[in-house]
């Protein structure tokens, strides 16, 4: 009896275990129109409206524990605002001369973007769920190809650029965040034109390094970077992304001025703080400047 | 041992999907310190310790692949180290049988370590890129930490949910019998 109890629970785990090597084998192996990512676009059809409830019935609670937590960062963060509000209104004193210059130009040059994303469509959509661990840099939101979200989408909120929508069913969608290191954003530094691309890599969920910026360009902390959009000429090479979105600041540069720069960026958006964002559904002259 | 396995099997059925649905919608949006809790592996662990390993197992695999599902992950990843979490401290319970009241928040802690570690080797071994740096060990501790400040009620919801269907632990029916003044092996002398 003893011995048969011991070699079923045996089986049961090695059985477990193959299934599990099985299924990530068979998901790593297939393209993403295969049986396992259809099934899984189906579960998460089905579990996205039961998530988009629970998230609205346990807001309260969210919010009530979240207070907790923003109250003891933001006692942590005055210091640095207040610096940051200093060098913010010295900089707006110079900025409205520049608008008023960049207004002249923008006229001169008939170039003017004025609601340049409102033509993109944006479609505004409720975070609903996040994933546990930071291993996976993804949200899931509740608009989807209903509403006419589609793979590809880019994904901002108010502070700027959030990722990218990987997975889409009728009413959700899963947004891969800029922190993931399988996305990797044309960016340009706004002052000076650097040219590069934004992808992760430097050592936190906020954290993004401005990759490939030529050894010419000097870059120093506090340099606002924005995407790039659409760089080339050819139709096939398209950015998804549109210009002038702000992604983050530089907050550091190692090794400046050399082909081993590492420029590190900041996220402008709090992205592990999501909680209202849009998906721009169409781009504007394949997303050129 | 006499289980009722479909009475047990609907109740870990709706732990399983309480605890994904909770830890999703709402867990994993609350950040203390920049760290959340992480739900998933309290419940994997605490079910083994109060069910065994082969539940234990089962639970943990079952629950590993909602989660894959539910969140569009790597299908896989969090089965294989759900289900390894659940037999270890299904095993735990079967060979030790460890009774201190410390021992949920000690075996949480080892849970969520073992997840976040098991997580980052996986995530290396397919070739994802895994940004490694302070920020991010800070963030491993501080969901350990988190975690095992929790593990205590997890453990204790979890086992009340289940216990009315589990067979009556011998340990307990004694210590019951020592303080009700009978069955002792020392009154018989």
């Amino acid at each position: 009896m003893y011995d048969r109890a011991v070699r079923r629970r045996r089986l049961t785990l090695a059985a477990l275990l193959a299934l599990s090597l099985l299924l990530l084998t068979a998901y790593f192996g297939e393209s993403s129109g295969g049986v396992l990512h259809s099934a899984q676009r189906g579960v998460f059809g089905v579990f996205a409206p039961i998530q988009d409830g629970a998230s609205r019935v346990l807001k309260p609670g969210r919010d009530l524990f979240g207070w907790f937590g923003d109250t003891i960062d933001a006692k942590g963060r005055v210091g640095e605002l207040e610096r940051s509000n200093r060098n913010l209104r010295a900089r707006a004193i110079a900025g409205s001369e520049a608008e008023r210059v960049n207004g002249q130009l923008r006229q001169l040059l008939n170039l003017d973007n004025a609601g340049g994303l409102a033509a993109a469509k944006p479609v505004t959509a409720r975070v609903i769920g996040q994933s546990p661990t930071v291993w996976y840099a993804s949200v899931t939101i509740n608009e989807g190809s209903n509403r006419g979200v589609k793979v590809g989408n880019p994904v901002i909120n108010g502070d700027g650029l959030v990722g990218q929508v990987s997975t889409v069913t009728g009413d959700a969608a899963v947004v891969t965040l800029i922190s993931d290191g399988e996305l990797a954003v044309p960016a340009r530094v706004s002052v000076g034109g650097a040219q590069g691309v934004a992808q992760t890599g430097a050592g936190g969920p906020e954290d993004l390094r401005l990759k490939f910026i030529a050894r010419r360009f000097r870059l120093d902390p506090g340099a606002t970077v924005v995407t790039a959009g659409t760089v080339s000429n050819s139709p096939g090479l398209e950015s998804l992304y549109p210009p002038g979105i702000p992604i983050g600041s530089v907050t550091r540069v190692e090794d400046p001025e050399t082909d081993a720069q590492k420029i590190y960026l900041r996220t402008f958006a709090d992205l592990r703080k999501l909680e209202i964002v849009q998906v721009l559904t169409s781009s504007i002259n394949g997303n050129r400047r | 041992m006499n289980l009722n396995y479909r009475s047990l099997g609907w109740r870990l059925v709706l732990i399983g999907l309480f605890t994904v649905i909770l830890q999703v919608a709402a867990v994993s949006q609350v950040k203390i310190f920049g760290v959340n809790a992480d739900l998933v592996p309290l419940v994997a662990a605490s079910v083994g310790l109060v069910c065994g390993a082969l539940p234990g197992a089962v639970f943990g695999f079952a629950l590993g692949l909602l989660l894959d599902f539910a969140l569009v992950e790597t299908v896989g990843v969090a089965s294989l180290i759900l289900l390894t979490i659940g037999y270890a401290t299904g095993r735990l319970r079967e060979l030790r049988d460890p009774q201190g009241a410390i021992v949920p928040l000690l075996v949480g802690a080892a849970a969520t370590a073992a997840a976040q570690i098991g997580f980052s080797l996986l995530t290396f071994l397919l070739g994802q890129e895994v940004p490694l740096g302070w920020a991010l060990l800070w963030e491993l501790l501080g969901t350990v930490a988190f975690n095992a400040a929790i593990a205590i009620p997890v453990y204790l919801v979890v086992r009340r949910c289940l216990l009315s269907v589990l067979p009556e632990d011998p340990r307990r029916r004694r210590r019951r019998a020592y303080t009700t003044g009978g069955l002792s092996p020392l009154s018989r002398s």
